[in-house]
This record gives structure tokens, sequence and C-alpha cells, in this order.
């Protein structure tokens, strides 16, 4: 789907204001219940955090994705295997053991996203798919690229797809991602 | 455990913002709505209570720890007994039964549950990311994390597995919009084409702008009492309180990170049998579940609370739903995970007659001609599609509607009769948290049962 081109009949919200210093105020009126009808002040309060994040006993998945493996968690007693690192099994509580993933998989769902989280906005329209790899119980979600986004398809589902990695990693999910087989 | 009665419940005007009133101030609208309909005055009610429970889902929009106390101090309900509950979109849900528990147990016999968001505060990007960190932070968020890609995903595959259409899905949004049309309290009230629906601007393929929720703020109240309990607002009141009883309670959970959930054996309602899961029809042989195609949770709540209030055959034995339809796939999917119909038919329940309310005309042919239209009206008051979603007050917001349904009283509260489903008798509330991490469902009965 292309995007629509629209004539705006708006100018945009934004979220910057001219500073004021004062308010306009009546002289004390004698019934202050008139004070009632006031429109309510709305003010700005920025918000900003930087956080010190430890992904933990996740940490090898991390740095095999930055080395161009992708490791998955299996319990040796259920035979399960986690493509999204877990530390302990899901089923039994049993500690994992770390394996390594093929790097070809299969797509088991997508989306096109058209908007997002704000962090995201300047990407769209990006593909989000699980990822699944034979043998593995669970699912991996990653981004798919190599696709066109304004031409989803049903068929993209069951896609072979192989692993691709970021040259410099970010330390995050995606040092990872998805592209069709032979593309 | 002992009876416990919805005796009343409260809604505020949801909107997009409402600068107008603090979160303290529009619990208060709720709460006070929801005492006058007893008769009596705020101060009298606290009198009575033993203590409350108060909801809301996000300290981000807040931008406010504790919230929860700030709002028991402004309906004036300290120094009594009370906590804040939490759990993603099922957080008012949650809350209801909390303050259920307070009662079952005997620990009081009267506790209002009430809950409140206000998500005006950020834009709505902003907001989508807030809502984006109730998935994993390491694993989900950092990928592109957006709710409405997370339940595309799940339709995708739904879509793969039963054939379920992009059409289906509008019907859902059709009826909702159209459903709270007659609904004043509703945010968004419009009169919908299936054209209308597919021609929104693509938010996250396939779910268009018409299929989802949008933000809101507003706040919701129930008000929870024992039999003793209601005895002494009738004592107070002087006037008889018309009863719903909650007959059942279930609440089930999954894994965090979609990507996390197992493909295993389907749990069996009474009417279902190990058979109809297995065949060439599936993929494999067997429908493999949950998958992300279904909600494990939902399936695990609505067994607890049918067997506890004795459904055998929902579809049958349930008057009405008000069901957490986010997005209109997940209202699909719930279908299926209530027993409504088996897994792999929510699409066609969808666009038949069934869920609709029978004297509305939707202007959809096929639904409006099939003799089953009304069989059991899925979200009569619009749903969270129309009415809103401030998440602490939405599963709280179902309970009112629902209890105004058995009470016979959607006249007296929307000053429209359209939405009553005539003959009321036993509802069934459904509240949902992230792709299904936390489901809650709740059955509400009139006065004299079924």
């Amino acid at each position: 789907m292309a995007p629509k081109k629209e004539i705006p009949m708006r100018l945009p919200e934004t979220e910057t204001a001219t500073e004021v210093y004062n308010l306009p105020f009546p002289q004390l009126p004698k019934d202050l219940g008139a004070l009632k009808g006031m429109k309510p002040i709305v003010v700005k309060q920025p918000y900003h955090i930087d956080y010190i994040h430890s992904y933990g006993q996740d940490s090898p998945w991390l740095a095999a994705l930055s080395n161009g493996t992708i490791l998955g968690s299996r319990c040796a007693r259920c035979k399960n295997t986690y493509p999204q690192p877990r530390g302990h099994c899901m089923d039994c509580g049993d500690e994992t053991e770390w394996v390594v993933l093929p790097n070809r998989a299969k797509v088991h769902t997508f989306t096109v996203c058209h908007f997002g989280s704000q962090e995201f906005l300047p990407e769209c329209p990006f593909v989000l798919a699980q990822i699944e790899f034979k043998g593995c119980e669970t699912l991996l979600l990653a981004r798919l690229m190599g696709v066109d986004p304004y031409k989803p398809s049903l068929k993209w589902v069951g896609m072979e797809v192989e692993a691709k990695f970021r040259r410099l990693s970010k330390t995050k999910p995606t040092d990872v991602y998805f592209v069709p087989v032979g593309s | 455990m002992r009876p416990v009665y919805m005796v009343s419940g409260g809604i505020s005007k949801f909107a997009k913002a409402r600068p107008d009133k603090t979160f303290q101030a529009l619990c208060m609208e709720a709460y006070s709505y929801a005492v006058h309909d007893l008769g009596l005055e705020v101060g009298k009610l606290n009198e009575l209570a033993d203590g409350c429970v108060i909801s809301y889902f996000s300290d981000h929009f807040a931008r406010q720890l504790m919230a929860g106390i700030m709002a028991q101090d402004y309906l004036g309900l300290c120094p009594k007994p009370g906590h804040r509950v939490e759990g993603g979109g099922a957080t008012g849900g949650l809350c209801l039964q909390e303050a259920w528990k307070n009662i079952a147990s005997g620990h009081m016999e009267i506790c209002p549950a009430v809950g409140f968001e206000t998500m005006s505060h950020v834009n709505t990007w902003k907001g989508n990311e807030f809502i984006a960190h109730a998935s994993d932070v390491s694993f989900d968020y950092p990928v592109g994390g957006f709710y409405s890609g997370y339940y595309a995903m799940m339709v995708v595959r739904h879509m793969m597995e039963y054939g379920t259409k992009v059409e289906d899905m509008a019907h859902v949004s059709v009826k909702n919009h159209m459903n709270a049309f007659f609904n004043p309290y509703a945010q968004k009230r419009q009169k919908l084409t299936i054209k209308d629906v597919r021609d929104a601007p693509m938010v996250a393929w396939p779910l268009t702008r018409l299929d989802i929720c949008v933000m809101s703020d507003g706040a919701a109240a129930a008000i929870l009492a024992s039999e003793e309990g209601v005895k002494e607002i009738e004592k107070a009141s002087g006037k008889r309180v018309k009863k719903v009883k909650v007959t059942g309670i279930g609440r089930g959970t999954d894994a965090m990170r979609m990507a996390d959930r197992p493909h295993r054996k389907v749990p069996l309602m009474p009417h279902e049998q190990a058979g109809d899961y297995v065949g060439k029809k599936w993929h494999g042989g067997r429908l493999k579940y949950p998958g992300i195609h279904s909600f494990r949770a939902g399936r695990m709540a609505s067994l607890q609370a049918y067997e506890m209030a004795g459904i055998m055959d929902p579809l049958e034995e349930i008057d009405f739903v008000e069901l957490h339809d986010a997005y209109t796939s997940s209202e699909i999917q719930t279908y299926e995970d209530m027993g409504l119909c088996k897994y792999g038919e929510g699409g066609k329940f969808a666009a038949s007659g069934k869920p609709f309310l029978p004297n509305i005309t939707y202007g959809l042919p096929n639904v409006d001609k099939d003799p089953q239209k009304g069989k059991c009206p899925v979200n009569p008051s619009g749903g969270l599609i129309a009415c809103g979603h401030p998440v602490g007050a939405t599963g709280l917001m179902q309970a009112v509607f629902a209890c105004w349904q058995l009470q016979k009283r959607i006249r007296k509260h929307l000053k429209k009769p359209d939405i009553q489903v005539q003959d009321a008798r036993r509802g069934a509330i459904h509240s949902h948290a992230g792709t299904g991490t936390y489901v809650t469902v709740t059955i509400l009965e009139a006065e004299g049962g079924r």
C-alpha cells in the first residue's frame, strides 16, 4: 500500500511553547466560585533518564550476535530449545545450556509497521517478524529486510530466510536481522 | 467463600484528553456517580466501606508513583485499608477481582474498586513507546517495540492457521463503533462500513487505524459488597439495592515475550473434544497451541470462571459479553479462547449475526438478515475500540456496563435504551493485558440467576 498524499488541514501540534512568566488573573472576584470555570493550566514537564541496564545471564547471547552467531538456550531434561535466551527452562525450571542455532530459518509471521513508538518513527515502515528455527519450541522476534513493505503478502509466511549481522554491533537484539534466502 | 455482589458502578466521560481534571478528580467523577446511584452521599459510603482497591497501569503515563494512594486520599477513603493493582491492560479486571477477594474472604463487607488512566500527558507516539515498555525491554522493545505490531503478527498467524480475513476483523470494528453510537460514555461514536475500516490508514499490516483502540483519559468505579454489606447500604439509603452477583472468577497468564509461547495442546472446554483439533485441516495434523495465534491465558481464565459459575456451553449460557477488544483481531481470537466458537471459527463468528445486537441495523446484509443475530451480543457498549481504553479503568468500565445491563438500567444511565440486552440474566467480562500475559474473566448474574 503506497502512502496517500493528503493536503494538510491544520497546523501540527508540537511540544514546544513560548516561555511565559505570569498568567492573567482577574482582580480577586467577590464570588470565588467563578474560578471553577477557569480553563486548566497545562505545562511541560521534561523527563529524561539514562538507565544502567544489564543483560545479566543473557549477556553471552548478545556477545555471540556481535560475533555473527545466534545462540539458543536448551533444556537437557525437556529437550526444549529457546531462540530467545532464558537461563531456566519454562517447564521444569532447570538451568539451560547454550547451543548454537543455524543461520537459516523461516518466517513464522510478520507485520509491516507504518507507525510505531516515537523512537522508531523515523524507521517506518519497517517489517517485524517472528522467526522459526527447526527444532525450537519457541520463536525469535527480529527485523525482516529485503522485502517491499508496500507489498506485504501472506506468502511471506513460511519463507526461508537467512541471518545477517550488523558489522558494527549495537549490543541489541537487532544485531541480527533476516533476509530472504538468496537475496 | 461468601457470595459477593456488585451493587453499583460509575464511569467518567472518556476522552482523548481530560485536562479539566486531575486523575484524582476523574476518579471522584466515577466514584461519586456510583455512590449516588445507591442513593447515598460519598461521605456516607466512605463511612460504611471497609477499604478500597485502586488501579492504574502506568507510572510512566501518570509521571507519579503511588498515584493509587493519592486517589484513595482524594476519595476520602483514608486511613482504611487499600492497595494499588497493576497488570497491564488487565489492570481494571484484576482490580475488580481483588475487591471480590476482599469480600469473598470475609475481610471486608463493602469495598469500592476504582481505576483510572491519564494517557493524554504525552503524545500518541510517546504513549506507544510507554506501552511498548510493557514488553521485554531487552529482547522485544529494541527490535521495534510497538504493540499494534505485536498483535498484527498474531493475527497474520491466525489468518494462516484458520483462514481469517481482514473483512472479518472489519465486522468487529463496524459492530463496536455502531453500538457505541448509542452510548454517550463512548469516546468514538461512528457509523462505519467495512470499506471505511479497510481504507483507513494502515498502522501495522493488516491492522488499520479503525482496527485499533485509541488512547484515553478516564476513570471507572465498581462498588462490591457482601450480603451484610448490602444490608448496611439499604439501611443507610432506605432503598432496595438491585444486586448483581459475581458467580465466577478466572485468571490466566502467559509469557511476556510473545516469541516464547510454546506449541502444545488445546485445554478443552466441556463442549469441545480432542478430535476437534486433530486432522488434516491443521498444519502438521494437529492444532499447535497456543502458538501466537491464540491466548492461552484467555482460555485458562475462561475455564476457571465457567467452572465456578457452572457454565458448560458458553454461547448457549451467557447472554452477553464485554471483552477486551483493543484490536478487532484480539476480539476474534478471544471468541475462541472464551469458547463462543471453536478455535478456527472466530473469523466466521465475527462476520455472522451472533455477536451483534438484535435490534440495531448495521448495514451489513449477512449480519442483519442472520436468524442467529443477537445470539450472544459481544461488546454491546462499543468495547475499547469505541469507548476508549484508559487502561486502569477499562476492566472496571466493562464491569459497570455489565452491571447496568443486568440491572436493566441501560436507559437510566445512558439516556438511551438501544444497547440494553433484553432479558440479560448472565454476562461475562474479560480483561486482557499485552499479548495475553494476564487475562481475567468474571461472570456476573442478575438477581434470581439464569
